[in-house]
């Protein structure tokens, strides 16, 4: 049908940055039609849509293209308003949320893939970088029932949610306890994973450590 | 009257180190100094209870904030951080960076320039012309080329040096901007029309993401004797470049000669140097 293929992501099964999206259109109840990209042999498509980074995801409505994952989450919060905003509609809280949408996307996954790229001194720097995020969002997060705010499963919890599956992957990896350095996230978490956009849309943990395993041996990793 | 000082302070080992402290231009009663800071308010149209910018003038994401809040006429004080160190009022409004700009208004500190930069679109909405564009699609694009300029622009301390540097190394820098401002030469041609600005008649958010740079540009331009913004590759842009800084809410923030001097003290700074930079 056509409203169905007007809106269409192309993204990758693995990739937190298009789980953020599909996530987000789960819960603006948007159709669309998902597409799988083969990260080795880039289509046309991608190349045309995103020419200046190449990457997915990449939001196409209408048949024009949105990039960045954050950038699409506002996107679809602003064309899909629906029941309720990403956004608190407070201005100081919303520019408290963007703070720590960027402070999530800057900081979890750079130093999570360290996680389980690295060894020796390299790892050590990188646990110790990453208990730190994860006490700096523990303390963030407090007594809160998510971070947006509220009952408000909102731009950050969407931005960081993907991230729940890599957990075990950063744990058997670096020896990091999640649970010990920042029980409320893992609480957080689970709760996260009670919706059912977050649940339908996130891998399998052991999937995500297998893939994480065979990129560690295909690019020369211990 | 522009006021700018070089006051010699002590250093942490009781080595005197000279300390830059641009004030702006206002009247001395306008002026107070705490510990590594001193506040200025700037006056402007609107009358703002308790806005506060705390930041340094060489910052071009503390500019960015200037520029918005002159584009909207808002009366705010300008907490001058001094260089080279983090007062009480950064560390405590911004825990996380510890970085400027932080923007405080009403007690609420606000970090990142372009989280600020939404935050006074929306506040002050009214009071100006808007800086995002009002479809969602426009914006997205928008905050696009922000992140790309944000991602691709801020570089090595080393080009700092650039002019110590030989021929070879200058024209590489030189091609490297250029490569990445091509697309958004492509960009502005395309969006622009016969407009002056990215935002169209008025100054907008790439506008002010990617002209916050300028000073930092034209400052390494005139420290390695090169043309960085070379008219032959990239014309529009350097069009729009000039029309950007001699705008209104653009003047007495951007200052290429006090960028030059800033940029000496970064590089003293650096180095470790116990006297004044010499010219």
């Amino acid at each position: 049908m056509a409203i169905e293929s007007e809106v269409k992501l192309r993204d990758f099964w693995v990739s937190p940055f298009g789980q953020r999206c599909r996530i987000a259109l789960a819960e603006k109840g948007v159709e669309y039609e998902y597409q799988e990209e083969n990260l080795s042999a880039k289509s046309e498509l991608l190349l045309k849509s995103n020419p200046i980074h190449k990457k997915i995801p990449v939001l196409l409505h209408g048949g024009k293209p949105v990039c960045e994952s954050l950038i699409i989450l506002r996107y679809i919060d602003e064309v899909w308003p629906g029941k309720s905003s990403f956004l608190p509609s407070d201005p100081n809280a919303r520019a408290h949320a963007l703070f720590w949408a960027d402070y999530v996307d800057r900081k979890v996954y750079e130093c999570g893939t360290r996680l389980w790229k690295m060894s020796g001194e390299a790892l050590d720097a990188a646990k110790k970088e990453f208990v730190e995020i994860l006490k700096t969002l523990e303390a963030e997060l407090g007594d809160k029932k998510y971070f947006t705010g509220g009952d408000v499963f909102g731009l950050v919890d969407i931005a960081l949610a993907p991230f729940t599956s890599w957990f075990y992957t950063y744990e058997a990896y670096s020896g990091v306890r999640m649970e010990e350095e920042s029980p409320k996230l893992v609480k957080w978490a689970e709760r996260c994973k009670e919706r059912e956009s977050v649940a339908k849309t996130l891998p399998d943990p052991m999937k995500v450590y297998e893939f994480a395993g065979s990129l560690k041996k295909r690019f020369g990793g211990k | 009257m522009l006021l700018r000082e070089a006051a010699t302070g002590r250093g942490g080992r009781g080595e005197e180190r000279p300390t830059l402290k641009y004030i702006g231009s206002a009247n001395s009663d306008d002026l107070r100094i705490s510990k590594n800071c001193f506040s200025l308010n700037v006056s402007l149209k609107f009358s703002e209870q308790s806005l506060k910018l705390v930041g340094f003038s060489g910052s071009p994401y503390v500019a960015r904030a200037r520029v918005a809040l002159n584009l909207k006429q808002i009366d705010y004080e300008f907490v001058v951080e001094e260089f080279g160190k983090k007062s009480q009022l950064l560390i405590q409004s911004n825990p996380v960076y510890k970085k400027v700009p932080v923007l405080i208004h009403r007690g609420n500190p606000i970090s990142e320039s372009l989280v600020i930069l939404h935050y006074i679109d929306e506040v002050w909405a009214a009071a100006g012309p808007p800086i995002l564009p009002a479809d969602p699609y426009d914006r997205a694009t928008a905050r696009f080329w922000a992140a790309y300029i944000d991602d691709k622009l801020p570089s090595q301390s080393s080009v700092l040096f650039i002019d110590q540097a030989d021929e070879a190394v200058k024209e590489e820098a030189k091609i490297k901007l250029v490569r990445v401002l091509e697309p958004l030469e492509e960009v502005f041609k395309k969006c622009s029309g016969r407009n002056r600005f990215f935002g169209g008649d008025t100054i907008g958010y790439i506008d002010i993401a990617l002209g916050s740079y300028l000073g930092w540009i034209k400052a390494l331009e005139i420290i390695a004797g090169i043309k960085l913004l070379d008219e032959a590759e990239i014309p529009r842009l350097v069009e729009w470049a000039d029309c950007f800084c001699s705008s209104d809410a653009v003047k007495g923030v951007i200052d290429v000669t006090e960028m030059v001097e800033f940029i000496k003290l970064t590089r003293s700074l650096i180095q470790g140097a116990a006297n004044s930079p010499s010219n």
